[in-house]
């Protein structure tokens, strides 16, 4: 199984999110953002968290038009799988592979802290080592996860069981408290909670390692 | 040729930021300030010749996400 993670100037959590997916199983390269291709074979693709590009503009702008995310677009428009984690999903919604947007946290304030997120679906690769209904403690660390959704989009995510993760106790005020949400065919991921920073008995909690092992299970198998 | 482009969050987003504004105007004893947005304007030093639409395609691609922002361009500003 063969992962790929994105570096961007300003990335901080690309070396966790590799060690993640290397505990978990996979094969891993780092990918400076100038490149323009995806090394070949690649099953998932991983964004990961950080200020890529001192979140200038708007957090994930400049990153969603660098050379490397037009690859990105690619593999996940043949299918491919992708997880994008904090600014990483920024970068994905930015790019619109994902819907919605993040905007500053409601309170204006920084949050890093664990945060209870309930688990609103098993059926993905992400999050079926969970049962639907789960609370698992991962932690948050951002300014803007905000998550911004009208009423249409809420219903279409919703009756589509596209929510991914809920926080339990809404820490940044967004959209019916979406900590994470899935693209339309499933296949990729974008949450502002690190999991990555909950899979290993040293980081004191492993309740993010199903996400990893998720991905592997199901890619191993396919 | 310079163009000047004001990128606002839509109508309908909630803007923390412009909120506690009004707050710390409120704060400051300026009564009646019923409500404060805050955006951003981007200033653009143009070659000559390049139109509006080409501002617009850079409002759509990067300078604006229409997802939550709206933008107004100001041509020779």
């Amino acid at each position: 199984m063969k992962a790929a993670v994105l570096v961007f100037p300003g990335s901080n959590c690309d070396r966790d999110l590799k060690v993640a997916f290397e505990r978990a199983g996979a094969e891993v390269t780092m990918v400076w953002h100038k490149e323009a291709a995806l090394p070949e074979g690649v099953d998932i693709v991983g964004v990961p968290g950080g200020f890529s590009y001192g979140d200038y503009l708007r957090c994930g702008a400049i990153a969603a038009n660098s050379p490397i995310c037009a690859s990105l677009k690619t593999h996940v428009e043949r299918g491919g799988y992708a997880i994008g984690i904090c600014n990483g999903f920024q970068v994905l919604t930015e790019t619109r592979i994902l819907p919605g947007a993040l905007l500053r946290n409601a309170g204006l304030k920084y949050i890093c802290k664990t945060v209870p997120l309930k688990v609103q679906t098993s059926e993905s690769i992400f999050t079926r080592q969970y049962n639907a209904g789960t609370t698992v403690h991962i932690p948050i660390a951002h300014h803007d996860g905000n998550y911004q959704a009208d009423a249409e989009l809420l219903a279409e995510l919703r009756g589509e069981d596209r929510v991914a993760f809920t926080y339990e106790d809404n820490p940044n005020g967004s959209a019916g408290d979406i900590a994470g949400v899935l693209s339309a065919n499933r296949r990729v991921l974008g949450m502002m909670p690190h999991p990555e920073r909950a899979a290993d008995v040293g980081h004191g909690g492993t309740d993010g390692a199903g996400v990893f092992q998720g991905i592997l299970d199901a890619l191993v198998e396919a | 040729m310079k163009a000047r482009v004001h990128v606002m969050l839509k109508n309908g987003v909630l803007d923390p930021q412009g909120e506690a504004v009004r707050h710390a105007l409120g704060g400051l004893g300026f009564d009646g300030v019923e409500g404060v947005r805050q955006g951003k304007v981007i200033e653009l030093d143009l070659a000559e010749g390049t139109t509006e639409a080409t501002v617009t395609e850079m409002c759509e691609k990067l300078l604006a996400n229409t997802v939550i922002e709206s933008y107004s361009i100001e041509m020779g500003a």
